[in-house]
């Protein structure tokens, strides 16, 4: 899978926005991007590994075990924050490859 | 849709005896039932029967070109005929029939074995070239129809099915060891092999060229499904929408293209997105009336009927169904291993025989099916299974990533009462090995790898220092290791699952049984092609299988029908063979004697199996592979090893001789 490197928020917000609408509201409806997303049942704890999983796979970012916590992961707010900080800014732009 | 066969004489001698070819021509008869037409001179013979699909009149094969050159046989069909004929025509080729077959033998004449890039269409041809004395024999794409040969005594056989070549009295019938050691791996043969030492099968994809003098016949490979490497596109990366709308466009235009039949076209409903998909194209998007059929069971774990009757409801469909029960499965159990002439780890193929004969009773030649739309847009649980692992390969210490293995296989009522522990301790094995192209695959191989241990003693002495993986890279795709692990995964489910196993012993084999043709709208190769360029992450967005086709069909497949989680398309196997309506053959194929006469099982090992599933009659996953791994093989080899029947004598096919050189055609 492909990785995007993005260091302007806006496009990993929307990249964030659109994965939650179309995988957990299966496109029915829309998320606020400070509403707690356990809060409003829209993850649960495997829901949340999605979100991990995602963020690895699309953002490029690594995620260890201690940082899924609330604090990063339960709004749209708090995850682009968490991988803003996460993304290597001296990375070069383009596309990487994960997986393998 | 038809069945053919014939032979070339390589070495001088007449290929086979007029008698010999109808012969085979009678074994093949299920597949058409209505004609039999032969063309021979003293080097090769060629025969086809036939079930008439296109120019029901005109249609008879063998079919030659002008000058009586070339004389070709075809199983299936060449869809973009019209189009095809017209060109054709116009480069001054004179047809002679309406039928979809004769664009072939004039084609090939034009640009010989490049034709093949022409044609969409789902087919397995044999023709014989006069001018270069050279037999070709050729199979579509990604395997539809079947083709196999072999070659025996100075000459080499061809036929549809193998039982046809078996019918010839310098065949023999051995078991191919390492096949079945590769079933017990893979869940079926590698491509090109069969289970039968000596006869090979055209692969998918490739033809096949044998000229007299010749030692082996040369296989070239012309088409394989393949991706491009990670990080690469030959074009900006669109939105999710376009990709949605073009895929909308070839699914209605690959649809339509199937729908070309001088006959009516029924359609097969599973309950499932990609049936349901095609089902409703055909109403929204196509004038033509629809019947649609479904198989439904008594056991509720299997059964879909609820989302079928929904989906026929909202398409207004004339809905048939037919009901399998667990003892219906046992009952027709023979017929199928008949049918496929392969053992098998399943017994799925079962319940689809039912359904064609349904479909022949009610009068219908033809249906539409989904095949191949899980394997070319995302909707397996295996792509799902190595994304997780690969997940959790990452950090393979995580406390946290093993819990998204309770999204994995969801649909299995095991799932559920399998506690975590034990889950990843299954997943865990080989967790780490994610260099390697096949990882998505190796726990399944593995896992039914341990199957080998009821094979008799001489059986794994013989297999003791077999490995089958240098077989299996030998037929991978060199670009492999640099695809994105999803493309890796899809690619090797098309080569190792779906061409070898679905489209033949729960596809063509099961269809043609009852002579039905089926067409599949999703193998398309535009499609298959378009699908392979639409970014990987958007073909699986996070564990959402099958993302882009949903939206691409959104409007004319219900909201319950497309949000349902996926539920693959499975059959009872215990209760079937175990239960108080077991049938006869079980115990006396399983029986110690059987099983050491056979001697592909440890005969203590199978009387083993069989007593726990008889004790009780919930066996794991494992067991019931094990189960019907040994039951088909042992049926498998009392019908075509230990015995083969002689073709029915009661009921002889009506031959045709065509052609102007009928050297060899005067009666016997």
């Amino acid at each position: 899978m492909r990785v995007i490197k993005i260091t302007d928020s806006a496009a990993i917000r929307r990249q964030i926005h659109d994965y939650i609408v179309a995988n957990f509201l299966f496109d029915t409806g829309d998320v606020k991007d400070d509403a707690s997303l356990m809060g409003e049942g829209v993850l649960d704890s495997t829901g949340v590994l999605e979100m991990v999983l995602f963020v690895e796979e699309r953002l490029g970012v690594s995620v260890s075990d201690e940082e899924v916590l609330p604090e990063n992961f339960d709004s749209i707010d708090s995850l682009v924050a968490f991988v803003a900080a996460k993304q290597p800014t001296a990375a070069p732009a383009g596309n990487l490859s994960s997986g393998a | 849709m038809c069945g053919i066969a014939g032979a070339l004489s390589l070495n001088g001698a007449p290929p086979v005896e007029p008698a010999g070819l109808e012969r085979m021509l009678a074994l093949l008869r299920h597949r058409g039932p209505e004609m039999a037409g032969v063309f021979s001179n003293e080097m090769a013979a060629l025969g086809q029967a036939r079930l008439s699909i296109i120019d029901l009149a005109g249609g008879l094969q063998p079919i030659g070109n002008e000058d009586g050159t070339h004389w070709v046989v075809v199983n299936g069909e060449v869809f973009n005929y019209v189009e095809l004929t017209t060109q054709l025509r116009a480069r001054g080729h004179r047809f002679r029939t309406r039928s979809d077959s004769e664009v072939i033998v004039h084609l090939y004449e034009d640009v010989g074995p490049a034709l093949l890039d022409e044609l969409n269409g789902q087919y397995a041809f044999a023709l014989w070239d006069g001018r270069h004395r050279r037999l070709v024999l050729a199979r579509d794409r990604v395997g539809i129809h079947p083709l196999f040969y072999t070659v025996v005594g100075g000459a080499l056989l061809f036929a549809s099915e193998i039982k046809a070549l078996l019918s010839d009295p310098r065949v023999s019938r051995r078991v191919d060891l390492m096949a079945l050691d590769q079933l017990f791996t893979y869940w079926s043969a590698l491509p090109g092999r069969t289970m039968f030492e000596g006869i090979r099968e055209v692969p998918a994809g490739h033809y096949l060229v044998a000229e007299p003098g010749m030692a082996e016949p040369v296989l070239t490979q012309y088409w394989s499904p393949g991706y491009q490497p990670r990080g690469f596109r030959s074009g900006p990366e669109l939105e999710e929408e376009a990709y949605a709308e073009r895929l909308r466009e070839l699914l209605v235009d690959a649809t339509r293209l199937r729908l070309r039949a001088d006959v009516p076209v029924g359609a097969y409903l599973s309950g499932g997105l990609d049936s349901s998909a095609i089902a409703a194209i055909v109403r929204h998007h196509t004038g033509t009336p629809l019947e649609t059929f479904s198989v439904v069971f008594d056991d509720p774990t299997f059964d879909e009927r609820s989302f079928q009757e929904r989906m026929a409801k909202a398409l207004g469909t004339e809905h048939h169904v037919v009901e399998c029960r667990q003892h219906d499965i046992g009952r027709v159990f023979p017929d199928v291993i008949w049918h496929t002439e392969t053992p098998m780890l399943r017994t799925a193929p079962a319940p689809l025989f039912l359904l064609s004969d349904l479909v022949h009773r009610r009068g219908l030649k033809v249906v539409l099916t989904g095949e191949g739309a899980d394997e070319f847009l995302a909707g397996y649980d295996v792509f799902k299974e190595a994304l997780v692992r690969r997940f959790w390969a990452r950090r393979p210490d995580s406390r946290l990533r093993p819990a998204l293995l309770r999204r994995l296989y969801d649909w299995l009522p095991d799932m559920e009462r399998t506690n975590q522990a034990y889950l990843e301790a299954f997943f865990r094995q080989g967790l780490t090995e994610t260099a390697d192209p096949v990882y998505s695959h190796l726990l399944r191989w593995r896992n039914t790898s341990r199957l080998k241990m009821l094979f008799s003693a001489e059986t794994r002495h013989a297999l003791a220092s077999y490995d089958s993986r240098p077989e299996l890279d030998s037929l991978l795709d060199p670009g492999l290791a640099s695809w994105d692990p999803l493309s890796q995964a899809q690619y090797l489910e098309v080569r190792t699952f779906l061409t070898p196993y679905l489209l033949s012993s729960q596809g063509d084999r099961m269809l043609m049984a009852h002579a039905v043709e089926g067409r599949f709208p999703f193998l398309d190769h535009r499609l298959i092609e378009f699908a392979a360029t639409i970014p990987a992450h958007m073909r699986m967005l996070g564990l959402n299988e099958k993302r882009v086709l949903k939206r691409a069909v959104r409007d004319i497949v219900p909201t319950e029908i497309r949000r349902r989680p996926k539920q693959p398309y499975r059959a009872p196997i215990s209760g079937a063979f175990c239960g108080p309506e077991a049938p006869e053959y079980v115990q006396e194929l399983l029986a110690p004697q059987a099983v050491a006469a056979a001697n592909l099982f440890d005969p203590k090992a199978i009387s083993r199996l069989l007593a726990k599933c008889q004790a009780a009659p919930h066996l794991g996953e494992n067991d019931n592979m094990a189960l019907v791994g040994a039951l088909s093989a042992q049926l498998w080899h009392q019908t075509f090893i230990a015995g083969f029947p002689e073709p029915c004598s009661g009921t002889p096919v009506e031959v045709v001789r065509v052609g102007a050189d009928v050297s060899l055609a005067a009666p016997a």
